[in-house]
């Protein structure tokens, strides 16, 4: 908890959650890095396995290998969330499965799938960002920003 | 009869005389699955819908509560039901399949106790000859409204819990046998500025504590007065605060003696975290298991706390802490 | 075989990354995943993500991070072509593979699923 947030909180208060703390089961950081360190590594391997494959047999290049793998990343992804598979892998590897494109993948298919009941218009198209929508605006928002700060020290001669 | 600050006494005890339990696939694997009166096998019971499976859960849990207490549906005065699902609508929708006077309740997690004890109140002051009590919760449906949708890839850490999906149902009367329902006390809002959503159990440990502490207090009785004492979802984290807390602040309960529902319903090796929470969590495993013990003899007075998480998706993202209440429940054969 | 490890690596340091955030800040995985693409666009900008990308190839490349390098090269490479107003125009360019897959991949498994919940 920040130290800002603690200020706000009461003597009594700030006791208790030592006391609670003190006797809760600690999330197991070391373990938990190693497994993402292990599911990221082997899902960004297959993404080179992919990129290696689609120059080998298609006519793609270095630069342009990286659209067709991350589509097919994307799709497996989407296949292991359909078939319940993803969220055990998740609980396993942690960000190692969250933090690549597939976990991006995995948001947007995850919430389609339970708002299916609320009907395709509403519920599929008015929920599928749900988790995703933040990545997408301040991804947006961030590059933005470092773009016309970019262009305006480019041009007044900088870089 | 009020009784001390916040305990309500019983005179005529009103007695419990039918009760059920609905459960899930994960709850026929648990510890109590020989008490539950149906067990599904799937979460979905042929509907489109989580919020409309829960909604089947707590109308079998309703139809079988009336038939066990050898009721008619048109028998019954009152219905109190609340749930965790927005606008309680499971709750609100078994009402309409039943057509009785329907009060809807919120106590999150502790709305069975809550229910429990206004229909032991309406009875015993001689507003109803009988009330049907009911509450469920479903897992993914609590999932896809509170945390996130089910097939998401979020890490839950270990103080997470498991909502049960389920319903209860008891049916109070005046007259009849069977359990009784001696007293109630009704908890306050207490908020120790927790706000992990994903631990639950630290978050309602100070509200049951509250609750523990006041029903004593009031009654001016000891816990060896009662066979079992049993929280209602405080889980293995919440159920340890608890108990350090009661005994540092001097009303310490003997280890066999204290329990809690989340803790009893599921076995060591499924994968619950912290153990099982859900209004369904105390309701199943009070109107049926603990109620069956004591039809059985093998409990004669217990003490239900049940415990609620009083937050909202929304709250949360409005960086508000998780206020939690606890109501009390004494039961005696 | 020196282009799969360097991926596996630096994959595998990146989501560390984001694990630290996740279980040491307490962030939600929302809050994790802006980060991390909040700061592939801060690199992007000083054109430090392309070089990660030569050196660990997917390691760089797959990672949610270079979402926001892509997004900042799109808006870079029509900003040179069109002037300013490229910004606005180029930001999606480069991305639109991942977002339309994730879209309409996500799409037709609700079309053709159930969740198993």
């Amino acid at each position: 908890m920040s130290s800002s947030k603690r200020k706000n909180l009461t003597p009594v208060q700030q006791q208790y959650q030592d006391f609670a703390r003190a006797r809760e089961p600690q999330r197991p950081i070391a373990i938990n890095c190693v497994r993402a360190f292990i599911v990221g590594g082997i899902i960004c391997t297959i993404g080179q396995g992919l990129q290696l494959f689609f120059i080998t047999y298609f006519n793609f290049d270095e630069k342009t290998a990286g659209d067709p793998t991350v589509a097919v990343l994307i799709l497996i992804s989407v296949i292991l969330t359909s078939l319940g598979l993803y969220d055990h892998i998740a609980q396993w590897g942690g960000a190692g499965s969250a933090v690549p494109v597939t976990g991006f993948a995995n948001t947007i298919t995850s919430a389609s799938l339970d708002h299916k009941s609320e009907g395709f218009v509403l519920g599929v198209g008015g929920n599928m960002f749900k988790i995703a929508g933040p990545v997408i605006v301040f991804g947006v928002f961030s590059a933005f920003i470092v773009a016309i700060v970019k262009v305006i020290i480019t041009s007044l001669g900088g870089m | 009869m009020l009784q001390g600050h916040q305990t309500w006494v019983f005179q005529s005890k009103p007695t419990i005389i039918g009760s059920a339990a609905i459960g899930g696939p994960f709850e026929a694997q648990g510890n109590l699955a020989d008490d539950f009166d149906l067990l599904h096998g799937d979460i979905w019971l042929g509907q489109d819908s989580y919020e409309q499976a829960e909604k089947k859960l707590l109308e079998q849990a309703c139809e079988t509560a009336i038939k066990k207490a050898g009721l008619k549906q048109e028998d019954v005065q009152f219905f109190l039901s609340g749930d965790l699902i927005n606008q309680i609508i499971p709750s609100s929708f078994t009402a309409r399949t039943l057509a009785v006077p329907y009060l809807g309740i919120y106590g999150a997690c502790s709305s069975s106790m809550e229910g429990l004890a206004l229909a032991s109140l309406i009875i015993d002051s001689g507003f109803a000859q009988n009330a049907l009590v009911g509450t469920s919760s479903h897992n993914a449906a609590a999932e896809k409204q509170y945390r996130y949708p089910t097939e998401y890839g979020a890490q839950k850490p270990p103080t997470a819990q498991w909502t049960v999906t389920g319903a209860g149902a008891a049916v109070i009367a005046k007259q009849g046998k069977g359990p009784r329902v001696a007293a109630s006390t009704i908890g306050r809002v207490v908020d120790m500025g927790l706000s992990d959503p994903f631990n639950m159990g630290a978050a309602m440990a100070p509200a049951a504590v509250d609750t523990i502490e006041a029903h004593f207090r009031d009654l001016n009785i000891c816990p060896s007065y009662y066979d079992l004492i049993t929280t209602g979802d405080l889980g293995k984290v919440g159920h340890r605060i608890a108990g350090d807390l009661l005994t540092k602040h001097g009303l310490s309960i003997p280890v066999e003696k204290l329990t809690d529902c989340g803790i009893l319903m599921y076995k060591e090796d499924q994968p619950v975290f912290a153990g099982a929470s859900g209004c369904a969590c105390v309701a199943t495993t009070t109107f049926g298991h603990l109620l069956n013990r004591m039809r059985r003899g093998e409990l004669n007075r217990i003490l239900v706390i049940a415990t609620g998480a009083l937050l909202s998706p929304m709250s949360y993202q409005q960086k508000e802490t998780i206020p939690c209440v606890a109501h009390a429940v004494a039961i005696e054969m | 075989m020196e282009k799969f490890v360097l991926a596996f690596i630096v994959g595998g340091t990146i989501c560390v990354i984001g694990q630290l955030l996740m279980d040491g800040l307490k962030l939600t995985p929302a809050h994790t995943m802006v980060a991390l693409v909040v700061s592939g666009a801060v690199l992007g900008g000083f054109g430090l993500y392309d070089d990660l990308i030569k050196f660990a190839g997917a390691g760089a490349s797959v990672p949610i991070s270079s979402f926001g390098n892509q997004l900042v090269k799109g808006a870079l490479q029509e900003a040179e072509k069109t002037g300013l107003v490229g910004v606005l125009t180029g930001i999606f360019k480069i991305t639109s593979a991942g977002i339309s897959a994730a879209i309409i991949f996500g799409f037709l498994a609700s079309l053709l699923c159930k969740p198993k919940g």
